[in-house]
């Protein structure tokens, strides 16, 4: 027990910054993930051919090094000075959107034809046969994998504490190299993983009010 | 000229992945007399017939005919593994060489396995390693989970600049600068606790906070000087280590499994009796930095 008490300012502000990455990022791939998804399914052949780029390059780097080309490469371009935190948020937004964008261009292809095609026939734009027709479906049918995507992006914050985030995984090393903290790095280990477990099940609960909330009726 | 800096970044981004995986290209120059480690002979001799009743270790060493030792190898002239020559060296390195001469083992007879610091005292108490030799600072709350021998070095929180910076007496002068440490580390907590004005980063290996040294987004490393040294040897045109005081005392020991007294008992008195050994030791290793060290005492609890 000593392990939580004897450290909590340091547990504070541990799950205080996985929960910041988590959600930064979390928010900036959605965003970017919906554009991307957007771009491959629309009729220009430049904004189709951008996305699959993308997807294709970013989906096949691993983490570790996008996270490498943006908190120690992006410095040395000489653009003004981001925090470590920043360049996390950013380097796993835009590795996580391509997932998004994949599981959403999955959504998009059940919804069927004929709805865009009437969209179309009444004369609304692409832009407004998307926002207001064609992704509120897709939408529905992907809570699952869009959930399983948020859950890997809760994981792969603790790469974030190799790059400078003092978050949930770099604890272990705080707690094992100071005399004056409780607490072996095992203990630790074990209490972070627990944390996880406990956020993973939340992300789940509200995977399973959305469905509830979101049953389509077909 | 854009074209140019993202050339650039691509560069420098696999260079430093590369200098991260251990793909370093330069490597700690051996210009000290003696060359290599292995045509210089040994100051040390290798014990014949050495028995010692009552340490489980040993016993197992002698069962296995070899000895297993835990050491860093990212720490050039401390702890240091050449990719392209395949050889470890270092003063951490010949102190262990030294210890499992004294136990009767010659370098065809050691394994050396390298162990992060986090892992260190699970290594040991798992029985994965027989001790560890490797910037290993003594203090009473590892001592719940293991023992120390020694100490056999005393160092202290340094910090290594780029040539040219001013000489930093203390962290006072560094209010407003961003420091750089590896994660989690003491120098790190001790800065975030008592100097909130500094700005921190820390990484997982010191090498990505020389690199980010250099190419200027931190103004200084700290951590133990001898590791800081180390660097400074490796690059000794673009770093510099001031010449301040130490800002805290740490003392290196040997890390071996907890209660086995007779194996600590031994180590503690080959350190001690080997007093010429040590200096021999520190001298091919340490001796071309230009810091003066006497070997500490040992604290036989």
């Amino acid at each position: 027990m000593d392990v939580i008490f004897g450290n909590l300012d340091l547990w504070g502000t541990a799950i205080q910054n996985t929960l910041i990455v988590f959600v930064g990022g979390g928010v900036f791939a959605l965003i970017l993930g919906i554009i991307i998804g957007a771009m491959r399914v629309s009729p220009v052949p430049i904004a189709r051919g951008v996305g699959m780029v993308y997807v294709n390059i970013i989906r096949n780097t691993p983490l570790t090094l996008v996270f490498f080309f943006f908190v120690l490469g992006y410095p040395a371009l000489g653009l003004p000075r981001l925090s470590p935190m920043v360049l996390g948020i950013i380097a796993i937004g835009i590795y996580t959107a391509t997932y998004v964008a994949e599981v959403l261009r999955a959504g998009i292809n059940t919804v069927p034809v004929g709805q865009a095609e009437a969209a179309r026939a009444i004369g609304l734009p692409f832009g407004q046969v998307m926002t207001l027709v064609v992704l509120p479906q897709a939408f529905r049918s992907v809570v699952p994998p869009m959930m399983s995507v948020f859950i890997a992006l809760l994981k792969n914050t603790t790469i974030a504490a190799g790059f400078s985030v003092s978050e949930l995984a770099a604890l272990r090393a705080t707690v094992n190299d100071s005399a004056g903290r409780p607490g072996s790095p095992m203990e630790v280990l074990l209490l972070v993983a627990l944390v996880f477990v406990v956020l993973v099940l939340l992300l789940s609960a509200v995977q399973h009010r959305l469905e509830k909330k979101w049953r389509i009726v077909r | 000229m854009r074209f140019k800096k993202v050339f650039a970044t691509i560069g420098l981004v696999s260079a430093a992945a590369l200098a991260l995986t251990g793909c370093t290209s330069g490597s700690p120059s051996d210009s000290k007399d003696g060359g290599s480690s292995s045509d210089s002979k040994n100051p040390w001799t290798v014990a014949e017939s050495v028995s010692l009743d009552g340490s489980p270790t040993f016993d197992a060493m002698k069962k296995r005919d070899k000895v297993i030792i835990g050491v860093k190898e990212d720490q050039p002239n401390l702890g240091y593994f050449d990719n392209v020559t395949q050889e470890r060296s270092g003063f951490d390195v010949d102190i262990a060489r030294w210890i499992a001469a004294s136990l009767g083992f010659d370098e065809n007879k050691i394994e050396y396995k390298a162990i992060a610091s986090a892992n260190r005292e699970q290594a040991i108490k798992n029985g994965d390693i027989d001790y560890y030799v490797g910037t290993y600072s003594i203090n009473d709350k590892r001592k719940n989970d293991v023992d120390f021998a020694g100490p056999y070095f005393v160092t202290g929180q340094g910090l290594l600049v780029k040539k040219g910076s001013p000489d930093y007496q203390s962290l006072e002068e560094l209010n407003g600068k961003t420091v750089c440490s590896a994660t989690g580390s003491t120098p790190i907590q001790n800065i975030k606790e008592n100097f909130p004005k500094i700005k921190t980063q820390e990484f997982d290996l010191y090498s990505a906070c020389v690199e980010n040294l250099k190419n200027g987004q931190v103004d200084a490393v700290t951590t133990d000087q001898a590791i800081l040294i180390g660097y400074a040897a490796q690059d000794p045109d673009n770093l510099m280590v001031t010449t301040g005081p130490l800002l805290t005392k740490e003392e290196y020991g040997i890390g071996l499994p907890k209660g086995d007294d007779v194996l600590r008992a031994h180590m503690n008195k080959t350190l001690t009796d080997g007093g010429d050994i040590w200096t021999k030791i520190f001298e091919k290793n340490l001796g071309g930095s230009g810091i003066t060290v006497d070997q500490p005492k040992v604290n036989a609890y």
